[in-house]
């Protein structure tokens, strides 16, 4: 007689029905110039290009392209009202400054969230439960640091640098632009800033956000295009600091661009981080770590917990809820306020991720991705996890950025410490036990920027992110993420 | 840490129309509706009866409630009341709510629920013993309670809110579903905290657990402070999740509460009507 | 006939709400000769009331997140800038002239938003890791110490009351301000401004009266783990610092003559308020290179 499998019957006939967040409140132009001087200034080529919903392939708007003139400008903009204006502000109207900005993305919050997940794919839910508010917080953080520098560093007299270039990925637009903004305003800098190509219209609503709060012309500027607007930015001579978020291999471009000069330089790259259970940990609590640090915004993180290792007696359970844990994540359209998982950004990124499940089945991997629908339009990739892996797997080493995991066991912890470390990246880890002395010795062996201890995925103004090894160096956020914008 | 993510992902869901319109009539067909007064009377008891049969006349169409919750003495009075209703009498048991009492007395409580034609018996673990780490007492109680049951049901009230943590919540669990209940409940309304999203979670993971080691299905009822029907929606919802179609019955799923079908009621008629509904428009027995 | 003008009755500020003084009692301060108000005499049952209050809201204030505590003070700061035609006319009222008193309202705003930004960083600044030779996960962090008695200065209405209650709130605790006796009127309006700014009830309770009626009980209560006291008076010092003898109370004596001095604006003024923590936790040392910190 044969046993009857037992499965819980998702399929219950009480569907969701759409909840669209409404659009008719937010104000979007049709065409976007460049912020140079506190003003919105045509490209020197009078050339545009279009910014596109992921989730629709429809045109939003079309924005600038910035080529070496027009950073000249902005560069010129950034250092008259550094030399001029901001390097002479006392401390603590600079802070007053900032207070203003973060006040106002509050004020913008919901306009901005929809702009956000219209622009880059990531859920609505997201985008305002995280983002947004995330973004403030970072404002207001960095706003109390303007005046008190003096007690960040004991016994240095701390100097602003005086204009930072600074470029921002396509995965957290507003996000980022806040990290690299906040800390360098308060710390007496100017910026110039260029949002990621895909990604371009939440940087261009906080340009027209720092004008309403009557930041000084040129202190920050904000301008658009792709690489080579990047690349101008990092090699005009007259820029003094560089911080760059995103692909490991640009991060070593732009190292080297900058070798032999005087400029300093954050980097804040890729990573393929492990995300480590044990058999003593809160297993249902971990199956939803390890959800949130892979699925959540499509994969789309630099720190995503992509490389999961389970310790051997409790594999079984741990797939069979993760895969439980799957049937219940949306995917679908971003604007919904019940989607998981939304678009992903772009068609050529869609298309590496694709081309990474490929490599993965035919390196002989399993390939197991839940049951729902996607859209017929847009760019979407279903949660997916691949087992029957190990360390030599491209799958297992290269970085995916998308919804797809990559499962391995382990027997002991000094074994899960070496393979966890053994990748040249080194941004975050997860570790899952309810053993305080395994976490601490845990936490204290993996070479990484940030441990997620029974929790994942958590983001603090206060609290500093960023790698080891080729994950990048420098740290965003918390008293740490001051340094990189002064010089003593 | 899980637990409270996974329940603002469960709270942050946006539940709309006709999925309302469904989860609104599926949640009025899982209540218990419940009388539990140390001031009842027969009258509260028949007019709580009527209630149950004519919840809301003036909108055909509506499901009834699943039963009527009352203390043994009144079950007869219950049964009489809803002959031919299809509504199930529900009684509390074992020295209700505390359960500080001899097994004698609590058999007895049982019996007398059962002679009187209770289709249901929610009983409460002993707590004392629970925190006295006499977790054997506590099993023999429940498995004791579930033999005198016979053919009744046996819904098994953990009084989460004394328990003190998620941990000793899933231990409960556990025990409660491995000595016989075929449910396990949440609270006994007297207290405070009663029933939560995050407890529900925890007791639904142990029923999920245990239905894949054995194949065996135990329901599950939260209890007290779900006056709204927003939050009825979000237990649903979680249930959905969690456990599946096979759940979402209420063979397998029940709301303890007495003016969540007031609410729920309203809310029915407003998503067919468009408009806000008042409470003066809706009878409270 | 012109319009006849509704006058102000200054109450006191207890549990976020402005009841009177129990004792049904009034003072008059004047400004040279003009009377300026009948304030309430606030009795040792109105100062046993407060502490209640506070000992209420120690709980829920020192649990909000730092960010949290940083947004009200902010908003604090926020609603002072709103009022500050009102507060210029009441500093004019008790002796000011205009442009101290606008300078005075101006610096106040200022320092509340300066101490709005310590909130969520001097933990950063005070707590340490310690590399302890032992294999364990060894922290230090400050947690604010309860309930504070504040003593206001007494020479000004505004600055010397903010200076006092903004850096002993910013950490969590809570506090019982008895406002300056010659000049209150601005302690009153300033307990409005609390009142509309987020500010749980009985985070800050606000008495006006003597010092010579209150200050005992402020120094002696049981349940006030600390003292904060405005003044130079050497005397009335001792006084208090053997009253707070009973239970251990913290006592610190600051001069706030120098209102406008940039040392008032400085995150020792938070560290005096709080205690410090230490946690032990062992690490196991299994793996490749050693673990510890």
């Amino acid at each position: 007689m044969t046993k009857k499998t037992i499965k819980i019957n998702f399929d219950t006939g009480w569907d969701l029905a759409p909840a669209p967040e409404s659009t008719s409140h937010i104000q979007l132009n049709e065409q976007y110039e460049l912020f140079i001087g506190g003003k919105w200034v045509k490209p020197s080529s009078g050339k545009y290009f279009a910014t596109v919903n992921p989730a629709t392939e429809e045109k939003i708007a079309m924005v600038a392209d910035a080529n070496e003139k027009d950073v000249d400008k902005a560069v010129k903009a950034a250092r008259k009202a550094y030399n001029e204006v901001w390097s002479k502000m006392p401390a603590k109207e600079r802070g007053k400054y900032i207070y203003r900005i973060a006040r106002l993305i509050q004020e913008k919050a919901r306009e901005l969230a929809v702009i956000e997940s219209m622009d880059g794919g990531k859920p609505i839910r997201e985008s305002r439960d995280v983002d947004v508010p995330l973004a403030a917080a970072h404002f207001f953080y960095y706003a109390g640091w303007a005046d008190k520098l003096d007690y960040a560093f004991p016994n240095r007299k701390p100097q602003s640098l005086g204009v930072a270039g600074q470029i921002t990925p396509w995965n957290f637009p507003l996000l980022m632009a806040a990290w690299k903004i906040a800390p360098a305003l308060a710390t007496g800098n100017t910026v110039v800033l260029k949002p990621a190509e895909t990604t371009p219209l939440t940087a261009l609503k906080l340009a027209e956000i720092i004008q309403e709060a009557g930041l000084p012309d040129g202190v920050v500027n904000i301008i658009t295009g792709a690489g080579e607007t990047g690349a101008a930015i990092v090699n005009h001579n007259d820029v003094d600091k560089i911080a760059f978020t995103g692909s490991t291999g640009v991060g070593k471009i732009i190292q080297n661009a900058v070798a032999g000069t005087n400029k300093k330089v954050t980097l804040e790259l890729g990573g393929k981080a492990a995300n480590i259970i044990f058999e003593d940990a809160a297993l249902d609590q971990a199956v939803e770590g390890i959800i949130n640090g892979i699925y959540f915004n499509q994969g789309h993180v630099c720190c995503a917990g992509s490389r999961l290792f389970v310790e051997e007696s409790v594999y079984d359970i741990v797939l069979r809820k993760l895969k439980d844990r799957m049937e219940s994540l949306i995917v679908g359209n971003p604007l919904d306020k019940n989607t998981d998982i939304g678009a992903i950004n772009s068609k050529e990124q869609l298309t590496t991720i694709n081309n990474y499940l490929k490599i993965g089945k035919s390196e002989g991997a399993e390939m197991y991705q839940s049951n729902c629908v996607v859209p017929k339009k847009g760019y979407w990739c279903k949660p997916t996890l691949f087992t029957n892996v190990s360390q030599s797997n491209r799958i297992v080493q290269e970085e995916i950025f998308g919804p797809v995991l990559a499962i391995q066991t382990f027997r002991t912890v000094a074994e899960v410490i070496e393979k966890a470390n053994n990748t040249p990246f080194g941004l975050s880890a997860g570790v899952w036990t309810d053993k305080g002395s395994k976490l601490f010795n845990l936490s204290s062996q993996l070479k990484a920027g940030i441990i997620w201890g029974n929790t994942f995925n958590k983001f603090d103004p206060t609290s500093p992110f960023g790698g080891y090894k080729e994950s990048g160096f420098g740290r965003e956020g918390g008293l740490h993420g001051l340094k990189p914008y002064l010089k003593f | 840490m899980g637990i409270i993510d996974r329940i603002d992902r469960i709270t942050s869901r946006s539940i709309k129309d006709e999925t309302k319109l469904q989860g609104l009539k599926l949640a009025l067909n899982m209540v218990d509706l419940t009388t539990l007064e140390g001031a009842d009377t027969e009258n509260k008891v028949r007019q709580l009866c009527n209630k149950a049969q004519h919840l809301h006349d003036a909108y055909p169409g509506l499901p009834t409630v699943a039963a009527v919750c009352v203390y043994p003495n009144f079950v007869k009075t219950a049964k009489q009341c809803l002959k031919g209703s299809g509504i199930n009498v529900a009684s509390v048991a074992t020295a209700f709510p505390s359960g500080q009492s001899s097994l004698e007395v609590k058999l007895l409580d049982t019996k007398i629920a059962i002679d009187n034609g209770a289709e249901e018996v929610d009983m409460v673990i002993s707590r004392g013993k629970f925190h006295e780490g006499d977790y054997n007492f506590v099993f023999d109680e429940i498995a004791t309670i579930k033999e005198a049951c016979g053919k009744s049901r046996l819904k098994v009230i953990l009084e989460t809110g004394e328990l003190g943590s998620f941990d000793k919540v899933r231990k409960a669990s556990d025990i409660a579903i491995l000595a016989g209940a075929d449910f396990i409940k949440t609270s006994t309304g007297k207290i405070s905290p009663a029933a939560t999203l995050p407890v529900t979670l925890v007791m639904l993971e142990a029923i999920k657990d245990h239905y894949y080691k054995t194949g065996i299905q135990v329901g599950m009822k939260p209890a007290g402070g779900i006056s709204n029907a927003k939050l009825a929606l979000q237990y649903l919802m979680l249930v959905k999740e969690t456990l599946g179609a096979d759940w979402l019955t209420n063979q397998w799923f029940r709301f303890g509460a007495s003016s969540l079908a007031n609410d729920l009621l309203m809310q029915i008629v407003k998503q067919q009507t468009g408009v806000y509904q008042s409470k003066d428009y809706f009878s409270k027995d | 006939m012109s319009r006849l003008e509704i006058l102000k009755t200054y109450k006191i500020y207890i549990g976020g709400k402005f009841p009177r003084t129990e004792s049904g009692r009034y003072y008059t301060p004047k400004n040279g000769s003009t009377p300026l108000a009948n304030i309430c005499l606030s009795s040792r049952k109105d100062f046993r009331n407060a502490v209640v209050s506070a000992r209420d809201a120690f709980g829920g204030w020192s649990g909000a997140t730092a960010y949290n505590r940083s947004q009200i003070l902010y908003r604090i700061a926020e609603m002072l800038e709103g009022r500050k035609a009102q507060f210029i006319d009441e500093l004019t009222k008790q002796g000011s002239t205009k442009a101290t008193a606008e300078k005075e309202v101006n610096v106040a705003i200022d320092r509340i938003i300066y101490y709005a930004g310590w909130a969520d960083k001097y933990t950063q600044l005070f707590s340490t890791v310690n590399p302890v030779a032992t294999s364990h996960f060894n922290f230090t962090l400050p947690e604010p110490t309860g309930v504070v008695s504040i003593i206001a200065p007494e020479d000004t209405s505004l600055i010397g009351l903010v200076s006092a209650i903004i850096p002993v709130i910013t950490s969590g605790n809570t506090c019982v301000v008895l406002a300056s006796e010659n000049k209150p009127l601005c302690a009153i309006t300033f307990a409005e401004v609390i009142n509309s700014s987020d500010v749980p009830g009985g985070v800050i309770n606000i008495l006006t009266g003597t010092r010579k009626e209150l200050q005992s009980h402020m120094a002696s209560h049981m349940d006030v783990n600390a003292l904060l006291y405005a003044g130079s008076d050497k005397k009335e010092i001792t006084a208090l610092q053997k009253q707070a003898v009973e239970n251990l109370k913290r006592v610190v004596v600051r001069d706030f003559s120098t209102n406008y001095d940039e040392k008032h604006n400085n995150p020792y003024y938070i560290e005096d308020f709080v205690e410090m923590k230490t946690t032990w936790h062992p690490i196991e040392k299994i793996g490749a290179a050693g673990s510890g910190y």
